[in-house]
């Protein structure tokens, strides 16, 4: 089994280094064949681990496969932990990897970059896949950079673009300081534990929890919670929590299918992961987890605020995954660690969905992304239309999709919880519903439905997209319709997760939801009730009222509200927050340091200056060459004397 | 007791005729005074009895480099009366360092540590000691390596005064040997081919 | 007093020497002058040497005063040999005159 479980990452990893290197030589195709290949090993491999683990019932395997170096007692290991929550993440990444890459062969079939993509998004499954796998924090930390540089490499895909290279600074930056947080937060668990391998961080954990350190002295902090805090503060790097979730709407510069998987299905969700398998440490603190509650329910209702105003399609997906992603974390904060690991894995395939759909939507109309110019393309695009359709209910909730069941276990959970911010969270995610309803149908009726506003041109060559396009996207539906109803069960409310996950008997969310469930259609119906479901088709009509009924109301709204407009058209003002103080402050103190550091202090007085004072002195002393013969004699005799002087009276 | 007023006289002497040769004004009394300097302390060599370089004090330095000096100063065009200015301007300063040197050695000299018990009066030599043959029986054996090298300098002195003052005279016809030997035939004959006059 | 010291030649010496030092500072015009200063000094020392080569019984101070001798001649007729030289070039054998090697 050992050999499985080293397969699964060296495939993908054997398919990125033949196509990175040897692209030119084994041409286009040789190189999507070998890419899918590596991915497609992955994912059935991966299967094989999900059932061993799920269905057989197979015990936890935690091993070190290669010890990199001992230092101080220090073990730096490469190994593997593969429990319920291994095997569920395994299964999800590399599947939505797999339909990635046979999506990129018609997304990216014009491309000059066409083999370093797939080779790119190969290396990305396999840094993930380290990352899910891993059972210590060194090759956590490891695959947590390792997707971060693949994300800046593909955002900056098209690296001639100047967008394009901005945008993939900014994520790398933003997520560099949720890394300093992450590697703080190590640090205090290493500093605390002596020990990187999870098993015996949590083991020690107990001995965390009444300790406390001085960070600024005076003030005592709970050891706890500061190291549980600070390895949030990574998860809100990579999993965009505000305030550090400014980079995900800029990386959509980068080409459609990376977008899908990085930053809907698993690079942003590997946060959410982290946060789900540090459960013994998160459950220690109601600090922390207050704060999760906190940050995430803030994310998850003002982002999804943000995606009503956008024009751009992936711009408004790319909002929406925000605020999915807030979702996710409420349900952390609310200890529903396992509900929000649902949500992760059912809102991968309807947001992968969602943005490949997009994708095809903008291949047919020949790369416009505007939803101002598009309009009525249910009949060009039928199939399209129909997946896209089947993605959008599952995000709204509706009753059945798979979205409903994670979404109504977040908010179930949620109400139940304690912690202090559970309140402000609960009323967040429930708003969060209508205005999750409302952005989606927008952007659904304004792209395939109402009045066609494209031009002629384009609307001559609109149609389907290639099958290599639709059938990554039927494959995707197929899950986002049914998984949520066939999973539940087992996800929530078995031992599945029992191994990895741990929840005290205070923190009660995920026992009253236990409570509540009696069974998928039970669930369903329970739905059915006045409640979110409520809301949700409220969100769908007003859609429907404002942009297909009478669309001049959506201007009038407008200019009744123009400062809650100017407010969300410009994000909240972070980005322009970020740039006056955070990037200003920087270049003032460059300006500074150059000019008076570098060219005042260290060109002027150092360098510059201590050849002109050798100059100076230079000039002074050599006015003791006068020529004069008896000034040389005399000069000869003073010393004569003084030599004397110092002998004779000394 | 006659010895020590033939000291004092002629270190008095030697000390006012070394005043003279920096204070005249004619360099060559100056000349003059140095002779007499260098005859007085001669003198008082001779008290110390070291005869032969007493007289090689008068034969060398007074016959050889005294002469060579009122050459010299007779050679050059002096303009005498340019030569007294600046004269009284300097006189303190030289005095007081003067008298600083002095000072500073007499306060050495004097002090209780030049006090010996084995100078204080000087060995008395045989009847027969001389000086000549006491330097001779060293020079020559244990310091014949320094004497050689005192000849090298001369040497040496000789070649560079020599070098330094010759002036090449241009205006003499001379023959020089070795350019006449170092002849070719193509220096002096040119043979040039020219059409034969026949008639 | 009456009996002769080492003292006494080495006071005298000191004397002559300083005269010397004297000749120097104070003569600024000729440079044969400060020439026979430099001989005057020489002389001075080779006093001192005969009076501990007397008063030590030492042969070796003798000797040295030989080579000084020497050393002395060579000097004088090299300086004399500059000087002339350098009248020749300047026409002037003032001290003053001859500032050249300076800053």
């Amino acid at each position: 089994m050992e050999l499985v479980y080293l397969a699964i990452p060296l495939a993908s990893l054997l398919g990125a280094i033949i196509a990175g290197f040897f692209g030119k030589q084994i041409g286009r195709s040789g190189a999507h064949c070998v890419t899918i290949i590596g991915v497609a090993v992955s994912f059935v491999l991966s299967l094989l681990v999900l059932k061993n683990v799920a269905i057989d019932g197979a015990a936890i395997y935690n091993q070190s496969v290669y010890t990199w170096m001992i230092s101080d007692g220090i073990r730096f290991e490469v190994g593997f932990l593969i429990d319920g929550l291994t095997a569920l993440m395994m299964a999800v990444v590399t599947a939505v990897s797999l339909m990635v890459h046979i999506y990129t062969i018609g997304y990216m079939h014009d491309d000059p970059g066409y083999q370093r993509f797939f080779s790119y998004i190969s290396l990305f499954t396999f840094s993930m896949l380290m990352l899910v796998m891993s059972n210590n924090f060194l090759q956590l930390f490891f695959g947590w950079e390792a997707v971060g540089l693949l994300s800046y490499l593909l955002i900056g895909f098209w690296f001639k673009k100047e967008t394009a290279i901005y945008a993939n600074l900014k994520a790398f930056l933003v997520n560099r300081v949720g890394d300093f947080g992450f590697l703080l937060g190590i640090a205090v668990v290493l500093m605390f534990t002596g020990s990187l391998d999870y098993y015996e961080v949590f083991d020690r954990a107990d001995s965390m929890v009444t300790a406390t350190m001085q960070v600024i002295p005076g003030m005592d902090w709970s050891v706890i919670t500061l190291a549980c805090i600070l390895l949030f503060i990574g998860a809100m790097g990579k999993s965009a929590q505000v305030p550090l979730h400014v980079w995900l709407p800029d990386s959509m510069e980068g080409p459609t299918p990376i977008s899908a998987l990085i930053h809907a299905a698993t690079m942003v969700t590997a946060g959410i992961f982290m946060v789900a398998r540090m459960s013994p440490l998160f459950e220690l603190s109601d600090t922390a987890l207050s704060f999760v509650i906190v940050i995430g329910a803030t994310t998850a209702f003002f982002m999804g605020l943000i995606g009503i105003v956008q024009n751009d399609i992936k711009r408004v997906v790319a909002y929406s995954t925000l605020s999915q992603l807030g979702y996710m974390t409420v349900a952390l904060g609310a200890s529903a660690y396992s509900a929000a690991i649902f949500h992760l894995m059912t809102h991968a395939f309807f947001k992968a969905l969602l943005f490949l759909a997009a994708g095809s939507v903008i291949i047919a109309m020949h790369h416009e992304q505007d939803i101002r110019k598009m309009g009525g393309l249910k009949k060009y695009m039928p199939i399209t239309y129909w997946v896209s359709l089947v993605g959008s209910l599952a995000l709204i909730g509706f009753p059945g999709s798979s979205g409903y069941f994670s979404k109504d276990a977040i908010l179930i959970a949620t109400a139940n919880s304690e912690v202090w911010g559970s309140g402000y969270a609960y009323l967040a995610v429930l708003l969060g519903v209508f205005v999750t309803a409302f952005y989606s149908f927008r952007m659904f009726f304004l792209v395939f439905h109402g009045e066609e506003r494209m031009d002629e041109h384009t609307r001559e060559h609109l149609h389907e997209t290639a099958p290599v396009v639709t059938v990554p996207l039927i494959l995707l539906a197929i899950p986002s319709a049914i998984i949520g109803w066939l999973t539940i069960e087992t996800v929530l409310f078995t031992d599945f997760f029992d191994q990895a996950i741990i929840i005290y008997a205070e923190h009660g969310a995920m026992a009253a939801v236990a409570e509540a469930f009696h069974g998928p259609m039970n669930f369903v119906l329970h739905g059915l009730s006045p409640g979110p479901t409520w809301l949700a088709a409220g969100g769908v009509i007003s859609a429907w009222y404002i942009y297909l009924k009478k669309p001049q109301l959506a201007g009038a709204i407008r200019q009744r509200m123009e400062w809650v407009y100017q407010l969300l058209d410009n994000k909240y003002y972070f980005d322009r927050f970020n740039e006056i103080v955070f990037a200003g402050t920087a270049r003032a103190v460059g300006q500074v340091l150059w000019r008076l550091g570098d060219a005042l202090m260290i060109d002027g007085m150092i360098i510059n200056g201590s050849a002109r004072l050798v100059g100076w002195f230079a000039g002074v002393a050599r006015q003791v060459q006068t020529g004069y013969l008896n000034h040389y004699a005399f000069a000869m005799i003073s010393g004569l004397i003084l030599l004397l002087g110092w002998v004779v009276l000394g | 007791m006659i010895e020590t007023i033939i000291f004092y006289v002629f270190a008095v002497a030697t000390v006012t005729s070394a005043c003279a040769v920096v204070t005249v004004r004619n360099p060559v009394h100056a000349a003059l005074f140095l002779v007499l300097t260098f005859f007085t302390s001669a003198v008082i060599w001779m008290t110390l009895e070291a005869e032969f370089l007493a007289i090689s004090l008068v034969l060398v330095y007074v016959g050889a480099v005294m002469v060579l000096f009122i050459f010299v100063v007779m050679m050059l065009d002096i303009n005498v009366a340019r030569m007294r200015e600046g004269f009284v301007r300097y006189l303190p300063l030289g005095l007081a360092v003067a008298v600083i040197m002095l000072l500073m050695m007499l306060s050495v000299v004097t002090s209780d540590v030049f006090v010996m018990e084995v100078g204080s009066e000087p060995v008395a030599k045989a009847a027969d000691y001389s000086n000549t043959k006491a330097l001779g029986a060293v020079l020559y054996t244990d310091y014949v390596f320094a004497f050689e090298i005192a000849a090298v300098i001369l040497l040496v002195a000789i070649i560079a005064a020599i070098s330094l003052t010759l002036r090449k005279r241009g205006k003499t016809k001379y023959q020089s040997p070795s350019a006449q030997i170092a002849v070719r035939k193509a220096d002096r004959l040119r043979i040039v081919k020219m059409p034969s006059s026949e008639d | 007093m009456m009996t002769l010291t080492l003292s006494h030649y080495l006071i005298l010496a000191a004397v002559l020497f300083s005269i010397s030092i004297a000749g120097i500072v104070i003569n600024r015009k000729n440079i044969i002058i400060l020439l026979m200063s430099i001989e005057l000094m020489l002389l001075s020392v080779n006093l001192n040497f005969l009076a501990f080569s007397h008063y030590l019984d030492d042969i070796a101070g003798q000797v040295f005063v030989f080579f000084i001798l020497t050393v002395a001649a060579a000097e004088a007729a090299i300086g004399l040999a500059i000087l002339v030289v350098l009248f020749r070039n300047r026409g002037s054998i003032n001290v003053e005159d001859i500032k050249e090697l300076k800053w």
